[in-house]
């Protein structure tokens, strides 16, 4: 009886599997060299998935994220370095795609923002440093 | 200055609930468009994706003549409503490509006999590398393509009945 069931469900699979395209090579499948997977991840992750635009995709299952994974995976392996791989897709999607911020002015207020709130940080200790020396 | 000091929360606190309800007002546009538009369409060849229809490179959209790149997927529901639309533009004289989008060409082919084919040429995308190298975000999406090979206009979503005339607009304006 168990062999039986055992057999249906091998069949079934490739026939569930039938209309679905199987999901592109590295989608799911890490690089043999772990260095160059390490790198590839480490890019998925900050690459935003297009049709599920909160996620990562890395954390994705849509096929297009699945795809996007295979081709930043092959690609990383024939020698492309991720900020080009990076740079490639804004061209594409615009700076919108990637979760990293990068240099342009209206991102400025956010680099100075940890430069601003140490400088207020001084501000605030020096007049109490000056308030408990004048008892 | 230490009684403005004391305002300073208040101000803060109206300036953040300022930006929200600005926030709250805005259009939320989720579309991502492509930034190629304006730009040279990326180089490809891919394979036919229909037993009746020739494959697709991008050195044949770059002809003389402007043409519509169509993109879709048999599995894709909005192509089918869209279908129709694409038959009337035929009709008016515009010539239109595909490309097939995570595809295998027998569903291609029961797609196309099921909702008509007013494709000259459909390519078979079945890694959607073509789709992201155009910047494309979702099936179905239309490009209108000028007879130099560059990318004129991005249309997102299905070609609604109304949007015909501004397509066949975007056409002759890419002359």
């Amino acid at each position: 009886m168990k062999l039986i069931l055992l057999l249906f469900a091998l069949i079934a699979t490739p026939l569930a599997a039938q209309t679905a395209l199987p999901p592109a090579p590295y989608a799911d499948r890490q690089l043999a060299d772990p260095a160059l997977e390490r790198k590839a991840k480490a890019l998925m992750e900050t690459i935003r998935c297009l049709t599920c635009q909160s996620q990562s995709i890395a954390d994705s299952n849509a096929s297009m994220a699945g795809d996007m994974r295979s081709q930043i995976r092959e690609r990383i392996m024939a020698g492309e370095q991720p900020e080009s791989i990076r740079a490639w897709l804004i061209a594409r999607y615009g700076d919108w795609v990637s979760y990293e911020p990068t240099a342009a002015p209206i991102l400025w207020p956010l680099w100075a923002a940890p430069l601003v709130l140490l400088g207020l940080g001084v501000l605030l200790l020096r007049g109490r440093i000056k308030r408990k020396a004048r008892p | 200055m230490r009684k403005l000091l004391i305002w300073l929360p208040l101000a803060l606190f109206l300036a953040f609930i300022g930006l929200f309800t600005s926030g709250l007002f805005q259009p939320d546009d989720r579309i991502i468009h492509s930034r190629l538009v304006g730009q040279p369409l990326p180089a490809f060849t891919l394979p036919a994706a229909a037993s009746d229809r020739p494959p697709l490179a991008s050195s044949q959209l770059a002809a003389g003549q402007p043409r519509l790149l169509n993109i879709f997927a048999s599995w894709c529901v909005p192509c089918i409503a869209e279908a129709p639309q694409l038959e009337a533009l035929k009709a008016a004289g515009a010539q239109i490509d595909a490309i097939a989008i995570r595809d295998a060409r027998p569903d291609v082919d029961a797609f196309l006999k099921r909702n008509g084919n007013p494709y000259a040429r459909i390519g078979l995308d079945a890694r959607s590398e073509v789709q992201i190298a155009l910047g494309s975000s979702g099936v179905p999406e239309t490009f209108v393509i000028d007879g130099k090979g560059r990318i004129a206009y991005q249309h997102i979503g299905e070609i609604r009945a109304d949007d015909v005339p501004m397509i066949l607009d975007r056409l002759r304006a890419a002359q």
